[in-house]
């Protein structure tokens, strides 16, 4: 009849914190296996089967597509194709982003810390392409890139007699169109994320650089990088990821999706090409398996890269 | 079965029985070898056979038609032949549904093993016919050809249709594709262009590139084009000329991955003669742009010539101005040596219907095509969407536009001499590395010996790739 002992009180207590938790956490964990853990695990079965996609019951090969895999041209030049996105797109983005927004919020002309002329108009259309679906990107720019007088851009080399550049016909120049636009498309989102990054830096901290005499060169790399690493390494792992995962514009744009001659081809490409057009799923299992360690070696890899001390304010 | 009314306890039997027998029928479907029939996952609906329902089509189960939207539409299937159908079969219910997206749509469907009845695999993301037949997914139409046709009993189907339709959908020898449409290849001009400029259709090679340089030095227009972001088209060309040069075995061989078949000299003549056309004669920018962007700018009087297929009439009549006048003229003849005479074309059945084996109503399915291949739903289909058909004779006495006449005349014209292959549908990964290198090779950037090096390693691998599985012709 005496006081309960305070063990089982904790007991019962943690009980009921542990029932509370549990019951909202049940339904995503249940969701995320089925719907996200589960589909994994059955590409690295299926994977090591001769599935075509229609068959109820694949015969089990081993690892006779990785074998495949490693002899496959195409497939390595697209695993190239993604590691020179890999590298390109996030320095692209992150150089072009960090200027603008630079200019945005503390490049303005004259004395204090303000944007250019205009700055609030700017950041407006920087974000446009951000706001347009994938598939309207790669479209309108299907057009921009045409190589007939009807292009946006070769219509004035046309005019003045030049010969049309062939932005997506020309294998040699194919993938650096692919990356301009994967670049035009990603700048406007890390130009907003890194304005907000600079705008909780301390007005102070500009000022008294100036006061110091610092110009807008140093201003940048002495006071606005340190401060905003935490946002860059972001952006970092954001583009990476999304450099490993190009697809659509590439599949919408380019012709024979992923050429000419396979030249803007990516991971991505191949696999629904093997899936969904040679009906090899198998194969193209084989090859998500290979693309899901490729991008968690990179997520690893960045974050222990990436690790540095923060500057604190 | 006939009867749904299963009981609780019947079905627990039965899905017990299920259980125990599902494993040894996956483990036979693993090791079967590839055919037309399959065992089914369920027992087909039946019923008798008589004169009027040859095909013992049941009189109160649903039939389910998946049309491929693409150029034909689907208004053809829904206003003739359905129509058509429910005059004989007026209880049976049809399902009707059509999409571009075939393979998303309905791979997921025959993987859970209810797929619908009749499928027009067709288009961009049709389904892989090799691997459907290596799965036993395709229904046998055997029955369907020695069946009476529509519009006589007297006489099967089998001596309707044209018999390289029947070779053309056979998968081991079994009939199971049906290919409905068919498609006459060659260049296609404009009457009206060419009668003002009084250009004349070339047959010979030299007077083909005589006209190139002619219409070049004009400036009224361009003279070559081929839609450059789809090299099929060019290579289609390309192989056509090679089997005039050097006759059907070209072809076969190429289809059947002989060694060597891509590095045959009527290969490399008629690779070299497009890819000069390519260095010469080409409209600007043609490596950028796709068919429909080629086909308007044709219509547009910037390009006088570009090959296609006969659908090209119906894919461009919103653009077509009047009086543009479509025609078409066959391949002209590379030298005197040719094997086949001029007039030889490339044509063969296209647009693929097929029945699923594993369906619910495949007998429905199949008196469905019986329905198509009748002379009035071929001919309303020819009238309807301006295209021929495999049926014989479906045409007789129907209006045709100017380039369809122009395609049945030079079919007629060609007589037996008619080319085609089939590795494009067999074998779709050396379908996309001849595209890839095709297009190389006609914007200069390929020699033709490398070109058919790159291709020929392409043939041999798949060749020895142990696990597509190989046709032969």
């Amino acid at each position: 009849m005496g006081a309960r002992s305070p063990f089982t009180m904790a007991g019962r207590a943690s009980f009921t914190r542990a029932r509370f938790i549990a019951g909202f956490l049940a339904v995503p964990v249940l969701l995320y296996l089925v719907y996200v853990i589960s589909p994994y695990a059955q590409a690295f079965y299926i994977a090591m089967t001769n599935w075509r996609g229609v068959n109820a019951s694949p015969r089990f090969v081993g690892l006779e597509n990785f074998q495949r895999l490693l002899g496959d041209e195409v497939f390595w030049t697209a695993v190239g194709h993604n590691g020179m996105l890999l590298v390109l797109l996030p320095v692209l983005t992150i150089a072009i982003a960090l200027f603008f927004a630079f200019l945005l919020n503390a490049g303005g002309a004259g004395r204090g810390v303000s944007g250019v002329f205009g700055s609030g108009f700017y950041r407006v259309v920087f974000f446009f392409p951000q706001v347009l679906a994938v598939a309207i990107v790669a479209v309108l720019f299907q057009q921009v890139f045409r190589p007939d007088k009807s292009g946006m851009l070769n219509a004035p080399l046309i005019a003045l007699g030049l010969e049309p550049i062939g932005f997506l016909s020309n294998p040699n120049v194919a993938f650096w169109s692919i990356l301009g636009v994967l670049v035009w498309q990603a700048v406007g989102f890390y130009v907003v994320l890194f304005s907000a990054g600079m705008a909780s830096i301390p007005r102070e901290m500009y000022e008294a650089a100036q006061i110091d005499g610092a110009g807008r060169g140093r201003l940048f790399r002495h006071v606005t990088l340190p401060l905003l690493w935490d946002t860059v390494q972001v952006g970092w792992i954001y583009l990476g990821i999304a450099a490993l995962d190009v697809f659509a514009i590439v599949w919408v744009m380019t012709a024979e999706h992923g050429g000419p001659d396979h030249s803007t081809t990516v991971m991505a490409a191949e696999i629904y090409r093997n899936a969904f057009q040679y009906f090899r799923f198998s194969y193209a299992s084989a090859m998500g398996v290979v693309l899901f360690f490729f991008t968690v070696a990179f997520a690893v890899l960045a974050l222990r890269l990436s690790r540095r001390e923060r500057v604190e304010f | 079965m006939a009867d749904n009314s299963l009981s609780r306890r019947e079905l627990l039997r039965s899905a017990a029985l299920a259980g125990l027998l599902l494993p040894a029928a996956g483990a036979l479907g693993a090791c079967a070898t590839p055919s037309g029939g399959g065992a089914p996952s369920q027992a087909p609906a039946t019923a008798a056979t008589s004169a009027a329902n040859p095909l013992g089509v049941p009189g109160d189960k649903p039939l389910e038609i998946v049309i491929f939207d693409g150029g034909f539409g689907d208004a053809y299937a829904k206003n003739i032949h359905q129509p058509l159908f429910k005059t004989k079969h007026a209880g049976v219910e049809i399902k009707h549904s059509a999409t571009k997206e075939i393979a998303k749509t309905l791979q997921p469907r025959f993987a859970g093993g209810n797929p619908p009845e009749v499928i027009n695999n067709s288009g961009d993301n049709a389904m892989d016919f090799g691997a459907l037949a290596q799965d036993g997914q395709l229904q046998d139409l055997s029955a369907l050809l020695d069946a009476p046709s529509w519009d006589d009993p007297g006489v099967k189907v089998r001596d309707t249709i044209l018999p390289t339709a029947v070779e053309i959908g056979s998968y081991d020898g079994t009939f199971c594709v049906l290919n409905y449409a068919s498609t006459v290849w060659g260049i296609w001009y404009s009457q009206k262009l060419f009668g003002d400029n009084g250009w004349e259709v070339p047959t010979t090679w030299e007077q083909f590139t005589a006209l190139c340089e002619t219409i070049k030095k004009s400036g009224k227009a361009a003279p070559f084009t081929y839609a450059g972001k789809h090299p099929f088209y060019i290579y289609e060309t390309i192989l056509t000329l090679a089997a005039k040069i050097g006759g059907v075995d070209v072809l076969k061989d190429i289809d059947n991955l002989e060694q060597g078949a891509w590095k045959a000299e009527p290969v490399a003549k008629a690779a070299g003669a497009f890819a000069e056309i390519g260095a010469k004669y080409l409209l600007q920018g043609t490596e950028g742009l796709d068919h429909i962007q080629t086909q308007t700018a044709h219509n547009k009087y910037e390009v006088a010539m570009l090959p296609c297929g006969s659908w090209l009439e119906n894919e461009q009549k919103d653009t077509t101005p009047d009086g543009f006048g479509y025609a078409m003229f066959p391949l002209p003849s590379f030298s005197d040596a040719d094997t086949l005479p001029h007039g030889t074309l490339h044509s063969r059945p296209g647009e693929e219907y097929f029945v699923s084996a594993r369906s619910a109503n495949p007998r429905a399915g199949m008196e469905y095509l019986r329905a198509m291949l009748s002379k009035k739903g071929a001919g309303d289909f020819t009238e309807l969407v301006s295209t021929l058909t495999v049926v014989n004779g479906a045409a007789e006495g129907r209006t045709l536009q100017p380039g369809l006449k122009s395609a049945a005349a030079a079919l007629e014209a060609a007589g037996e001499n008619v080319t085609y292959f089939r590795f494009r549908q067999w074998y779709k990964e050396l379908h996309d590395e001849v595209a890839a290198a095709t297009g190389q090779l006609m914007a200069g950037r390929l020699e033709v010996g490398a070109w058919a090096d790159r291709i020929q390693r392409k043939s041999d691998d798949i060749k020895n790739d142990s696990s597509v599985k190989k046709y032969t012709r």
